[in-house]
């Protein structure tokens, strides 16, 4: 089987339904009687609601309701939930205001939904929701992090002081302190990670559809974790009990986390199709997405590093400010605290961290996981930090690095942060990288550019990720109100063809592909006889969905498990076919065999016997091949490696040109290379995006001013180098594929690479932080402040 | 999209007289900026106007010009062996407006008439001195481009094609925005048989313009280092998220000075 199993890379299976139109996404579902949703939304960014004007909108063509926040107050419909808990250093626990599913007394960010209209066509509920008249009394706006701290802020939730989330913190100050009382230097810096705007391809769309006879609900919605959301929007917004509402999420056109979160829509249109007794159908569209899906990131800190005189690290000080947007979303707490600063430590053996995250609300859309969430701010953090360490100290940034890493020996590692890293080789992966990046003759490769007025510079980055939170028990310590096991059912078809059914979601990972190809590796049936069902609550036992690079580590693990239940019982009914005993039934490649002989029988023939139990041990098994895991991991998974990134600089315009980019992972087991290169290449495509163009960017009243694609910048195909990937696979030693997670090291690995890269490049101009991202106007002005000096020296 | 009445005249007579009737009335090129709008619901037309049926496309060489009828797509200027051989910088513009997509429905056409203030034809119209030929006149580009989104075209005027005298040499440098891919600051410097002439698209606040100082300046001294020491008003320069008056301003040099080198470099 070595052929299609484990570390082949078979190609995408589901790409013939993609490339070929034939994927079915929530908006290719059309339900009979169907009607159609647009939401009217705010257009200030804060604002008291004086009155909603609907009676002229109601009596447009087509429509057949139109539903306030009050049409929800009056059924005390519940508010959108939060799923994690962060609290205070003083014990108390976050603030966590009321997050109404159509605004109720206050308008909180441009795009807030205001109204909900329900018509025949499409457009028709467009009209109307423009026609209804609003009479707001404008308030004044926090539109940023700046705003929301300052003395006197207009506050967004009358009941939050000072617009304080909570104000949180770890590690030991006291160790802290006194390590820096004690250091030979301290480097330094200032930086803010930029907010994002996820734009997944597909916009998020939702379809609510009531059945009278049954009473049961149906949400077909684009998500990555449907069960998630039948939990959060059944027990917590509508109390509609679980038996009774499905919710399928079909293909959806990627996530980076703004998928996983329960949206207003989504609770709108299922409780609105019982109200209009019709499938209600809602389609976002580009604009429409740029203020409503969760953005990312929006992080602004000051961090120190206590160095000894050798260019150890002594101690690290971090202080952040993160933004949460006008409402918590889903799991936005969690986000700057257990998911960033506990990755404070990195690669190094930094002795004492202290960090302190404070999040404050703001008049912006609410702010969320976007892929990496969290590991990507503290990497960037660490990671540029080290860069200025270096500089302070005179030392080479490799040198700096290799005093610093924890050697390969020394795993486990306990860090001063809470987590426990299993393994890990972080030579290894720097050596490799130096290597193909050719940074040795990097020097000349400078001067060569120099020679064609160009400024070229490299920068590395040495990181280290936690992927799969875990165990359950300890995410729930820290706050989180859901348990993050992942459960499989594998059913083995009478003549031996295998169902996959996966509590974990694909929207752009190739689940289908490399699920198939574990089965395949563990049963010894081929690829092609392995069909993977996901997102689908009504086929699925239960599952807690794809995000933080979890669906192999977590999801296929339990795959593995219920395979070894699968395993298990056919060795019992082996033994009975070939009159052994179970314990002398070996599996392998497909089959069972009594150990020391040549008897044996095939997987499809035990397949069969289970289904037919003529001859069959029935008085001690029961007949069938099906089973179902549930597994809790008992640690998280922690990916690391080295992005080198080489850039040129042209001097009179600003522009950033990335000339290399090399990424060695270290993601542990590799199931499918070709799907390895295509994670890691992606999540470098959107580092580089976050590194060098993209940027949500508000005005000073909350008006958003990248709300479109013309303004805000993606990173298109030219954009980006040839990105060389090279693996290592140091294997997880908790989990039972030693597998550590790939769908995110590419973002988080990468903007401190190409900052870096930048900052290199301008080395000559007396500049030690370049904030992402890194646009040409911002070079621009850096060349031109620096050239006097430059000059004067 | 507002609901709205499509119409697809068969002649240029017949669109005028819809566009004369109703002043609400648009008429549709090839839709890369119009139909987006439409969309956003920032454009409300009564009635669209279809212009491809009015057999407006094709290029040609007319003496010491390149003509494009209005409908002609950027992808056929980019190919065009007249234009290529003739004119090579019309072409290097043509095959450097978006994508391949936008290129292939995109007209020479809507542009001009449309005038973007960071649309690229309006700096090959102007600093080649371009007729603009209309179903009523010839309009010369000196006189036909009036600021942003504004030309001299009336409600019910529509372009026919396009005249570009074929300059001695010239050449098209742009610097986009990263965003939208539209030029921030583009030069479209063109050696004239009447002097050098100098076009600016993208960092004026008042759509494209003619640099004359740096046309003088070249005309004296066909050089890079000639209009090193211009300084383009920032006054003038349009301002952004992307890009401050100043720093366009700056732009503007830079893209003339390569634009001038690039010329200068092909001898």
């Amino acid at each position: 089987m070595g052929h299609e199993g484990i570390g082949a890379s078979v190609k995408r299976r589901e790409d013939y339904r993609f490339l070929s139109g034939r994927g079915r996404y929530t908006d290719d579902i059309n339900r009979p009687r169907q009607t159609h949703a647009a939401f009217r939304r705010s257009d200030v960014a804060h604002g008291r609601i004086r009155g909603i004007g609907t009676e002229a909108a109601k009596a447009m063509p087509g429509v057949i309701a139109i539903f306030t926040g009050a049409d929800f107050a009056a059924e005390a419909i519940g508010g959108l939930p939060c799923g994690w808990q962060v609290h205070s250093k003083d014990g108390s626990p976050m603030a966590e205001p009321a997050h109404p599913v159509l605004a109720q007394g206050k308008l909180r960010f441009v795009g807030d939904a205001v109204a909900m209209v329900i018509a025949e066509t499409r457009e028709q509920a467009r009209d109307a929701a423009e026609a209804i008249e609003l009479d707001i009394e404008a308030l004044p706006a926090v539109a940023d992090l700046r705003a929301a701290m300052a003395e006197g802020a207009p506050l967004v939730h009358d009941d939050v002081p000072g617009n304080l989330c909570f104000d949180w913190h770890i590690g030991d100050a006291a160790a802290v302190d006194a390590a820096f009382s004690g250091a030979h230097r301290v480097a330094k810096i200032d930086l803010v990670n930029n907010r994002l705007v996820p734009n997944a391809m597909e916009p998020r769309a939702a379809i609510g559809e009531f059945d009278r006879a049954s009473g049961d609900y149906t949400l077909y919605t684009t998500s990555q974790n449907p069960h998630v959301i039948r939990l959060l929007m059944g027990a917590f917004v509508l109390h509609i009990p679980e038996h009774k509402l499905r919710v399928v999420a079909p293909d959806v056109g990627g996530g980076f986390g703004s998928k996983i979160f329960h949206y207003a829509e989504e609770a709108a249109v299922t409780w609105a199709s019982a109200k209009v007794n019709r499938p209600v159908k809602w389609t976002c569209e580009r604009g429409e997405a740029f203020i409503t899906d969760a953005h990312g990131r929006d992080h602004v800190s000051h961090a120190e590093l206590a160095l000894a005189e050798d260019g150890r690290f002594l101690a690290l000080r971090v202080k952040t400010a993160a933004n949460m947007g006008a409402y918590l979303s889903t799991f936005a707490p969690s986000v700057p605290t257990y998911l960033s600063a506990t990755l404070l430590a990195g690669v190094y053996t930094t002795p004492a961290i202290y960090a302190e995250v404070r999040a404050y609300f703001t008049n912006t859309v609410p702010v969320d996981a976007y892929r990496g969430a969290g590991r990507p701010e503290a990497t960037f953090l660490l990671e540029r930090l080290v860069d200025v360490a270096a500089r302070e100290l005179g030392m080479d940034r490799i040198a700096i690095r290799r005093r610093n890493f924890i050697p390969a020996d020394a795993y486990p590692y306990q860090t001063p942060v809470a987590l426990q890293y299993d393994s890990g080789n972080h030579e290894a992966t720097l050596a490799r990288g130096m290597e193909i990046a050719g940074w040795a003759g990097f020097e000349a490769r400078r001067a060569e550019a120099k020679a064609r007025g160009r400024l070229r510079g490299i920068g590395i980055s040495t990181y280290l990720e936690a992927c799969g939170i875990a165990p359950s028990k300890v995410a729930g310590a820290l706050g989180a109100r859901a348990g993050l096991y992942e459960v499989a059912n594998i059913r083995v078809h009478p003549t031996g063809s295998v169902t996959v059914f996966t509590g974990t979601h694909s929207h752009g990972q190739s689940h289908e592909t490399t699920f198939a190809q574990l089965v395949s590796e563990q049963l010894g049936v081929p690829v092609d006889q392995v069909e993977v069902v996901h997102g689908d609550t009504a086929r699925i036992p239960f599952g807690m969905g794809t995000y933080g690079s979890r669906s192999l580590a977590v999801g296929g693990s339990a795959m593995v498990k219920a395979m070894d239940k699968i395993i298990s019982k056919g060795k019992k009914i082996a033994a009975h076919l070939m009159e052994a005993s179970a314990e002398d039934i070996e599996f392998a490649d497909g089959k069972f065999t009594v150990a020391g002989t040549d008897k044996s029988k095939a997987f499809a023939e035990i397949a069969l016997t289970a289904y037919v139990p003529h001859n069959y041990p029935i008085e001690e098994l029961e007949p069938g091949l099906e089973e179902t895991a549930f597994y809790d991991p008992k640690n998280f998974t922690f990916p690391g490696g080295c992005h080198i990134c080489e850039v040129e600089i042209d001097p009179e315009t600003g522009l950033v040109a990335i000339i290399g980019f090399t990424a060695v992972d270290d993601i542990g087991r590799v199931i499918n290379p070709m799907v390895v290169e295509g994670q890691v290449q992606g999540g470098i495509a959107q580092g580089i995006g976050q590194a060098l163009l993209e940027q949500a960017v508000y005005d000073e009243a909350g008006q958003f001013l990248s709300g479109s694609l013309m303004d805000y910048a993606m990173p298109h195909a030219d954009d980006l180098p040839d990105i060389v990937v090279g693996t290592e696979s140091t294997l997880c030693t908790h989990n039972p594929l030693g597998v550590k997670g790939v769908g995110e090291v590419g973002a988080i690995g990468s903007p401190p690479a190409v900052i870096n890269a930048v900052v290199d490049a301008l080395r000559d101009y007396g500049v030690t932080h370049v904030d992402m991202p890194a646009t040409p106007q911002k070079i621009w002005r850096i060349i031109q402040a620096g050239a006097p000096r430059m000059a004067a020296e | 999209m507002y609901d709205f009445e499509y119409r697809k005249p068969a002649s240029v007579a017949e669109a005028a007289a819809i566009l004369a009737g109703d002043a609400e009335a648009k008429a549709l090129a090839g839709g890369m900026t119009f139909i987006p709008v439409m969309k956003q619901r920032l454009a409300k037309p009564s009635v669209v106007v279809d212009l491809a049926g009015l057999g407006l496309t094709g290029i040609r060489r007319e003496g010491d010009a390149i003509v494009i009828g209005a409908m002609t797509p950027h992808g056929r200027v980019a190919d065009s062996a007249d234009v290529k051989s003739a004119f090579p910088a019309l072409a290097y513009l043509a095959d450097n407006i978006g994508d391949r997509q936008v290129r292939e429905r995109g007209t020479i056409g809507g542009s001009l008439a449309n005038n973007d203030p960071s649309a690229c034809y309006p700096a090959a119209a102007l600093a080649t001195g371009a007729t603009i030929r209309t179903n009523r006149r010839e309009i010369a580009a000196e006189d036909y481009f009036l600021g942003m989104f504004t030309t001299a075209l009336e409600q019910d005027e529509l372009i026919t094609e396009v005249s570009l005298p074929i300059p001695r040499a010239a050449h098209y440098e742009k610097f986009v925005n990263p965003a939208s891919r539209y030029p921030m600051v583009a030069v479209f410097v063109a050696r004239m048989p009447g002097g050098t002439r100098v076009a600016v698209t993208g960092a004026g606040n008042n759509g494209v313009f003619r640099h004359r100082e740096m046309e003088q300046a070249l005309d004296r001294e066909f050089s890079p280092e000639a209009i090193r020491d211009i300084k383009t008003p920032e006054e003038q320069m349009n301002s952004d998220i992307h890009a401050s008056a100043p720093y366009r301003a700056h732009l503007v040099g830079v893209m003339a000075r390569r634009a001038v080198a690039a010329i200068n470099g092909r001898g």
